[in-house]
């Protein structure tokens, strides 16, 4: 059960990104925000992180900013560590911020469990959707149920959210004291 | 029960492991005795629920869900990294996914006839 809930304010937090840079939440601040909690070796993540790139870039020009946090214990999961990262983010040209959440603080304080999981946040910082991308992991083409690009439609348009939430799908994030 | 070889009867000796953890195991178990019936195979599927790391390291599990036709894996994992974690299928089409195809399925079940 995730600790941020439907209609409570972002928590923020300042990661350090692929690209070398520091990311806070607040810099995304009057954008739709979606974060989501991710990682390189989850083979549920591999399976949706094209359609990742994908909803970047056909939702960019209605202020839509995603942002992919990796908090897996790389010690026990080496293809989560900070350079195979990098490499993902290059191969997969993410075209959003994928950043490291090294002491797994950010996903102990949103309560994330699984990776994918994704918080969209509106204009104003508060929590409008929580759960999975879409409701097919295994087929792109099968898909019934877009949820979350449902949402931004739903929020970038201003209309109702008919789901905020649906069940998360994927793998568990990965602590250092398991 | 061992994991390798046919069965003395000459059933196909089919080992699904898997952790609960995933949740592609169902799915994926679906997809095994759909194969199964679709090629009248006799075959004998032993679940087996991993629920440790030991186990996971004693098994060789490389990931949930595991299928093994008479001891042999049917995507054999090229590293030898043994968790309670979800399983890399890479898809015939060249995607990732945490279920193998049932294209997959068939051809290591015809592969080992």
């Amino acid at each position: 059960m995730a600790n941020v809930k439907i209609g409570d304010k972002a928590i923020d937090f300042t990661l350090i990104g692929t690209d070398g840079l520091k990311h806070s939440l607040t810099d995304y601040r009057n954008k739709f925000t979606v974060v989501v909690f991710s990682c390189n070796h989850c083979p549920y993540v591999r399976a949706w992180e094209g359609r990742m790139v994908t909803i970047q870039a056909a939702y960019a020009d209605r202020g839509v900013q995603l942002i992919a946090v990796n908090s897996n214990d790389a010690t026990q999961y080496p293809e989560d560590n900070f350079e195979n990262m990098k490499l993902r983010a290059r191969e997969k040209q993410f075209n959003f911020p994928y950043l490291r959440d090294e002491d797994q603080k950010v996903a102990e304080s949103y309560g994330a469990q699984r990776t994918p999981e994704v918080f969209v946040f509106d204009r104003n910082s508060i929590l409008r959707y929580h759960g999975a991308i879409d409701d097919n992991y295994d087929d792109p083409l099968a898909v019934k149920r877009h949820h979350l690009r449902d949402a931004l439609d739903a929020l970038s348009g201003g209309t109702k959210l008919l789901r905020p939430e649906t069940q998360t799908v994927g793998c568990t994030i990965k602590w250092k004291n398991n | 029960m061992s994991l390798r070889g046919r069965l003395a009867t000459g059933k196909r000796r089919i080992a699904f492991l898997y952790w609960d953890g995933c949740q592609s195991h169902e799915e994926a178990l679906r997809r095994l005795r759909k194969v199964l019936a679709e090629e009248r195979t006799d075959a004998e599927i032993e679940t087996i629920l991993v629920q440790s790391e030991d186990e996971a390291k004693r098994l060789q599990f490389a990931g949930s869900p595991t299928i093994r036709i008479d001891g042999k894996d049917i995507q054999p994992p090229t590293t030898a990294h043994y968790s309670l974690s979800c399983r890399a299928y890479h898809l015939e089409d060249g995607r990732i996914s945490p279920l193998p195809s049932e294209c997959m399925i068939r051809t290591a079940l015809k592969s080992e006839s």
